[in-house]
């Protein structure tokens, strides 16, 4: 029994707060019907009483308005009964509101049953299926396109200027979510996260090499992932065959309008990655050094030293478990949108 | 009755009586429905309780308020959906003491950012957050990184909170010290037992690029880092969640 009483006690509570309360209630409403009352106003209800007992109505001679028979010290308090519509707007509302526990998840259930138990209700309502009607109809239109994505290849999408667009749309909201915190609102990079929009791909901007680089992420520990890892020079050479490649790399830079010589130091070290002019192998990361675009320097000598020394290396997390396969090939579509080469 | 209750008001052991039976009906109703909490917690795998390192960014997180602009919970709402990813579910914040759910977004919910973005980013973010996000409004939190931590007082920590109901077990409590340094070393031995301790899913590595110094900076990292990430909601169908517990 003791049992019983402390497991239930919530709902024997609820019972006899709501036993109690309705007696009251049903009390107050047959007394408004009975005698016609203007107010539920429990002192109110006593001076009507009285009033019928002693049929001696106290009117207050300034206002002309009812007391309520209480007295302080010869002071007496008006009574301003409640409008006779609100009274009932609230009683309308307290029976609105049985509908509610009937149609509605609700009450606690004595067994802990039901919906987060409690009682499911007739309308077998739960957020969670609002949330699914509610998206019912973008999730229809996406699945028409899923099946499309699916099937088609990326020249077919380029070809279908509807298909084409609704991709670069939706790429440009999901990179809006998902990328921009590093690649900038506008795809336009920082230091140390790659300007998107330029023709300078590090692991190759066809559309294939963007949905990977996409989906597996590059340095991102996935099995797939894209990973290059620059040797710590620092380790391996002298600081002044650094400097010696430091200013071979600068040479390169077609800033400085210097015809490009082939340097010793530069093809046993670099060139593996980075070609034997510095031009670059995107299937291993190694930025083209030919160009005026930098990534971790500046394009002064001591930042490109320093990233010679002690590499700084990105890292591009893998999307698959987070994106959908549609939406990582629409965000590889609208990145291969923003610079419209390779 | 309305005489009846003239004896109540003019006895005053009886109102003394009578208000305590009304105000305890009151607070029943208010205090029962916390002792059937756990119906509302789904039966969902993978939440574990955090690991000393993640604890320390879960109380740096509080020190700094970072409650006071993020929020921890996404609405079974279309567009909150849309936005942060799957709703939260009440199983994901069950051993957080206090739950970090917040009430304003001035920044984004933090809910799933678990894995979203890179540490370095995490770094650079809260040393100078207009480095990487040009029209944030975030304060810096360079200080955190000239922090060091102390893990003498974590076993302390993970015993007060096992007394609320987070399943510490006795190896995690006397290791407590030893697993928050060794969540920064990884392929160490130490770090090899808070793995079997923790699971396989821990984030085992340096987090806040200075390998010589456990900062706060690592500490909190490590806890937006593991945020949202714990439960596989891939499968996850509140329907069959009902069906189960049935």
């Amino acid at each position: 029994m003791i049992d019983f009483i402390s497991d239930n006690a919530g709902v024997l509570g609820l019972i006899i707060f709501f036993s109690i309360f309705s007696i009251v209630f049903i009390w107050l409403f047959i007394q408004i019907i009975k005698k016609k009352l203007r107010c539920i106003n429990l002192y109110q209800l006593k001076k009507k009483i009285m009033v019928e007992k002693n049929n001696n109505k106290e009117i207050d001679k300034i206002t002309g308005q009812e007391t309520t028979g209480h007295e302080w010290d010869g002071l007496k308090e008006l009574n301003t009964p409640a409008p006779r519509w609100w009274i009932w707007v609230f009683v309308i509302t307290v029976i609105w509101s049985v509908g509610y526990w009937i149609v509605y998840p609700s009450w606690p259930t004595l067994t802990g049953n039901g919906y987060r138990g409690g009682t499911v209700g007739t309308l077998d309502w739960t957020q969670y299926k609002k949330l699914r009607n509610n998206q019912k109809e973008i999730l229809d239109i996406r699945e028409n396109f899923k099946d499309f994505f699916k099937a088609t290849s990326f020249d077919e999408i380029l070809k279908d200027k509807k298909s084409y667009t609704y991709a670069v749309a939706g790429g440009k909201s999901a990179f809006r979510d998902n990328c921009a915190t590093c690649h900038g609102s506008g795809a336009v990079g920082a230091k140390g996260y790659p300007n998107l929009n330029d023709d300078d791909w590090l692991w190759g901007g066809n559309i294939e090499q963007i949905y990977s680089s996409i989906k597996y992420g590059i340095r991102s520990g996935h099995d797939e992932g894209k990973y290059s890892e620059m040797p710590q020079f620092a380790e391996i050479l002298n600081d002044k065959e650094i400097n010696e490649l430091a200013e071979y790399v600068l040479s390169l830079n077609p800033k400085n309008n210097q015809s490009v010589t082939l340097n010793t130091l530069f093809a046993d070290n670099c060139a593996a990655c980075h070609g034997n002019y510095g031009e670059g192998i995107q299937d291993l990361g190694a930025p083209n050094l030919r160009d005026n675009i930098w990534f971790y320097s500046n394009g002064d000598k001591s930042s490109i030293i320093s990233q010679i020394k002690k590499p700084k290396h990105g890292i591009m997390p893998a999307w698959e478990d987070r994106l959908d396969d549609p939406t990582i090939r629409m965000l590889a579509l609208y990145i291969h949108s923003l610079s419209a080469s390779q | 009755m309305i005489e009846k209750h003239k004896k109540l008001e003019k006895n005053s052991i009886l109102l003394l009586i009578f208000t305590v039976i009304a105000i305890s009906i009151g607070g029943i109703i208010e205090i029962i429905p916390l002792f059937r909490l756990e119906t509302t917690i789904e039966p969902i795998k993978g939440v574990r309780p955090y690991t000393p390192l993640e604890l320390k960014g879960f109380n740096v997180y509080l020190r700094e308020g970072c409650y006071t602009c993020h929020s921890q919970q996404i609405r079974p709402l279309r567009d909150e959906v849309e936005r942060y990813g799957h709703y939260s579910l009440a199983a994901e914040s069950m051993y957080d003491h206090p739950f970090q759910w917040g009430s304003k977004r001035t920044g984004p919910d933090l809910a799933r950012v678990g894995g979203k973005y890179s540490d370095e980013w995490h770094v650079e973010h809260l040393i100078k957050p207009q480095n990487v996000v040009p029209e944030s409004i975030m304060p810096s939190y360079k200080h955190l990184g000239n922090r060091v931590l102390n893990f003498d007082d974590m076993g302390k920590h993970l015993k007060a909170l096992k007394i609320t109901g987070v399943p510490y077990t006795k190896e995690m409590i006397e290791n407590a010290s030893k697993d928050g340094l060794a969540q920064l070393r990884p392929e160490t031995e130490m770090a090899e037992n808070l793995r079997n301790r923790y699971g396989e899913k821990v984030n085992i590595r340096d987090f806040d690029g200075n390998k010589n110094l456990p900062t706060e900076l690592d500490a909190l990292i490590s806890y937006l880092q593991v945020l949202g990430s714990m439960v596989d909601l891939k499968n996850y169908d509140p329907q069959l969640v009902e069906e189960v517990k049935k």
